[in-house]
């Protein structure tokens, strides 16, 4: 009843917001970027609508991820949903699940008439959104995967070799006792806790996160992240942890602003977080993969994504998708993408912007941008590290994150802790299970 | 001798109480009615499609044993909010009660943070407290203690009290306030002629003549823990670290609206109303026995 209620409200204040002029075609598209973000996704935006007379993108900001989406479900209970929505990639079970509410992307593509080459994508980002049978049913917009920042200068004063090999855990390990001894007081920080220590880790250990190929072949999946390559990790970081190695920030990427002051050492953090840390570090930093454990499972196989991909609604008017059609195929486009790739550190969703952007010389002059690009491309993706299909995903984050919160104050071991995650999340996966049967 | 006015007819009385009646029903009863409803069904986010499990969802959250414990929390979090917030309120009004001079300048400023709206107050505390910048954690640091909310449960609590009760602590001056103002002065004078000095008039005197204000206080203080701190609580720690400030109400919120289980949602808020229906109920029963009017 809340919901329907603050539906009609934000309803309310879409009707309310400047009418486009004449016979243009309004489509409204519902985003959750602020800052640097949001004014490039503007910048897109009024790009296209000057490039043609025939349609008109309007943009909003909807609050966060899980804001946005939450914002798009309100408004589409109340009839007044946009024609695109934003979703995190966590939201993507949720969405696909939700058939008479979204229209898949393969189709509008069709309908519209607009370019579309569903093979001009990369494998890897186009995997996590893609049908069992193989339709694309989003658009991938902004998808990254977590790599190793290192904090040069920090490195240099605790008197450690910034050049040396952090590809693995084990190095890393040493390094932090070195960092330590050094007297840094953080060596390693992380944002995104689950994202990047579980998720992440499962799927470049190629050991599985869930069953049924992490989700992927159907709602009765099971989470299995209480095997025994994540609780050996989880253990390590807890020992660390424990130690003052590693230093636990929060739930989010609150980590960031410890690592961009220069307070950290090392940081674990999405590609993404290039646009903020170049803005922002006075001191020298690079970019290393993500390490993994030498010997553990096939590692390094390749990291998956995180980021959002953009749905169409259904319920709107045919010339409107047209509309919708050629828009996201200006989004596709390898200018755009390459200088989008190039702007955030998200990757590109498509090889002919990966090539355009080597083309111009932009990774020869900014060194590390394209570690993100090869850790996911290197190897054939498995089923373990397709990604992750799970239903109700963002509450089992939260549940994750609050066991992991439990491992770094020592209150549980890595074994107990993940038992209990499985036990939680499961009995959530069974409720989303009976929701959409 | 009851002293009665009656109404000839009924249609006047009817009338008159038609617009209280007609808010009641669209804004509390026909809601309430939507969540008893809604709480018999698991439905999917875009509402396309749902399923009757009858009592199914109160099943799933009794047996979660983070749910019980949620209980717990609702329950320290709520007496430490109203403690915190009414008690330093009756210590200013009775100090402000007492100044000669300039009581109407200490009186603004005492109401001003109830104008801070509850998430504001929330980040104001945790911008305080932030365990890199904060201010407050770093004078903890230079006296040796290290504040980290993020992974302390207890001071995670203790900050989300403090922001909770910080604005409430206006309100119930208010109130205190205006209670000191109406007692009596000639039974103080009475009192002071007697030699009872200032607290034994303030325990004996004061105290008792504040308690229809004060229980009055109890009840609306508990049921803003219960209800309105969720801005707090959102905006300072989101129910963590692990599920220590976790209330019920923000478990509402999450479930319903980041989990986007309604059905689980709504259950939880019929709960909810049974608990705060049978608490009013007891404070009328058993405390209002003890208030002096």
């Amino acid at each position: 009843m809340k919901k329907s209620l603050i539906g009609t409200l934000l309803a309310a204040g879409t009707a309310l917001s400047p009418l486009a002029a004449n016979a243009e075609t309004e489509v409204q598209f519902w985003h959750a970027f602020t800052g640097r973000l949001g004014e490039l996704v503007k910048a897109q935006v009024e790009e296209f609508n000057s490039s043609q007379s025939d349609y008109v993108v309007v943009e909003s900001h909807k609050g966060n991820y899980s804001e946005t989406l939450n914002a798009g479900i309100a408004a589409f209970r109340a009839g007044e949903q946009p024609h695109i929505l934003m979703v995190f990639e966590v939201g993507t079970a949720t969405m696909m699940s939700a058939k008479g509410a979204t229209k898949p992307v393969y189709e509008v593509m069709a309908e519209s008439g607009a370019t579309f080459d569903p093979s001009a994508y990369i494998g890897s980002v186009k995997g996590y959104y893609t049908s069992t049978d193989g339709e694309m049913l989003s658009l991938p917009f902004n998808s990254s995967t977590p790599v190793l920042w290192v904090n040069r200068d920090a490195f240099e004063a605790a008197g450690v070799d910034p050049d040396r090999d952090l590809s693995t855990w084990q190095n890393v390990g040493e390094t932090l006792d070195a960092l330590k001894a050094g007297g840094e007081d953080c060596p390693l920080v992380t944002a995104w806790q689950s994202w990047i220590h579980l998720e992440n880790l499962s799927a470049y250990h190629d050991v599985p996160f869930a069953s049924k190929d992490n989700g992927f072949a159907g709602l009765d999946t099971e989470l299995m992240l209480n095997g025994e390559a994540q609780v050996a990790h989880l253990t390590a970081m807890g020992e660390w942890a424990k130690d003052g190695k590693f230093i636990y920030t929060g739930r989010r990427n609150e980590g960031g602003a410890n690592f961009r002051s220069g307070e950290c050492a090392l940081f674990t953090e999405s590609s993404a977080g290039y646009a903020g840390i170049k803005a922002e570090a006075q001191f020298d930093f690079d970019v290393r993969p993500l390490p993994y454990w030498e010997g553990v499972g096939n590692s390094p196989q390749n990291t998956i994504i995180g980021g959002a991909s953009l749905w169409v609604l259904e319920g709107h008017e045919p010339e409107e998708y047209k509309g919708v059609g050629e828009f996201l195929a200006y989004l596709s486009s390898s200018n755009v993408q390459a200088s989008w790739h190039q702007n955030t550190g998200y990757l590109p969703i498509t090889a002919e912007a990966g090539k355009v952007t080597e083309a111009a010389g932009f990774y020869d002059e900014n060194p590390g941008t394209d570690i993100a690009v090869i850790q996911m491309t290197a190897k054939e993706p498995t089923a373990n590290s397709k990604g992750l299909r799970l239903g109700s995903f963002d509450q089992i984050r939260g549940i994750i994150d609050e066991e992991l919160e439990a491992i770094w104050a020592g209150d549980k071991t890595a074994q107990e802790a993940m038992d209990s995650a499985k036990e939680r999340g499961d009995a959530l996966l069974r409720r989303f299970e009976s929701a959409n049967k | 001798m009851e002293k009665r006015v009656t109404f000839r007819g009924w249609m006047l009385p009817l009338l008159l109480i038609a617009p209280q009646v007609v808010v009641s029903a669209v804004f509390f009863f026909y809601p309430a009615g939507q969540a008893i409803w809604q709480s018999l069904f698991i439905p999917d986010p875009f509402g396309l499609s749902s399923q009757f499990v009858g009592l199914g969802n109160f099943e799933f959250l009794l047996s979660d044993p983070f749910y019980r414990a949620s209980f717990a929390t609702t329950a320290i979090f709520s007496i430490l909010v109203t403690l915190c917030s009414m008690i330093p309120a009756l210590f200013l009004a009775v100090i402000a009660d007492r100044l000669i001079k300039g009581s109407g300048v200490y009186r603004t400023l005492l109401i001003w943070p109830y104008a801070v709206a509850p998430a504001v107050a929330g980040v104001l505390w945790l911008f305080m407290f932030n365990t890199r910048v904060g201010v407050i954690s770093w004078y903890l640091g230079t006296l040796g203690y290290d504040w980290n909310h993020v992974l302390n449960g207890g001071e995670a609590m203790g900050l989300v009290v403090i922001a909770s009760a910080w604005g409430r602590i206006s309100y119930n001056f208010l109130f205190f306030f205006a209670a000191l103002q109406a007692v009596p002065r000639s039974v103080i004078e009475a009192a002071a002629i007697d030699g009872a000095r200032f607290w034994r008039r303030f325990f004996t005197i004061v105290l008792p003549l504040l308690s229809p204000t004060t229980f009055f206080l109890l009840v609306v203080n508990v049921v803003y823990a219960f209800f309105e701190t969720f801005g707090v609580i959102h905006t300072i720690t989101a129910g963590g670290p692990q599920q220590s400030t976790t209330i019920l109400v923000y478990k509402v919120f999450s479930d319903g609206f980041v989990g986007q289980d309604l059905g689980s949602s709504s259950a939880q808020s019929v709960i909810l109303l049974i608990v705060v229906g049978l608490l009013t109920v007891i404070q009328f029963k058993f405390i209002e026995k003890r208030v002096h009017y």
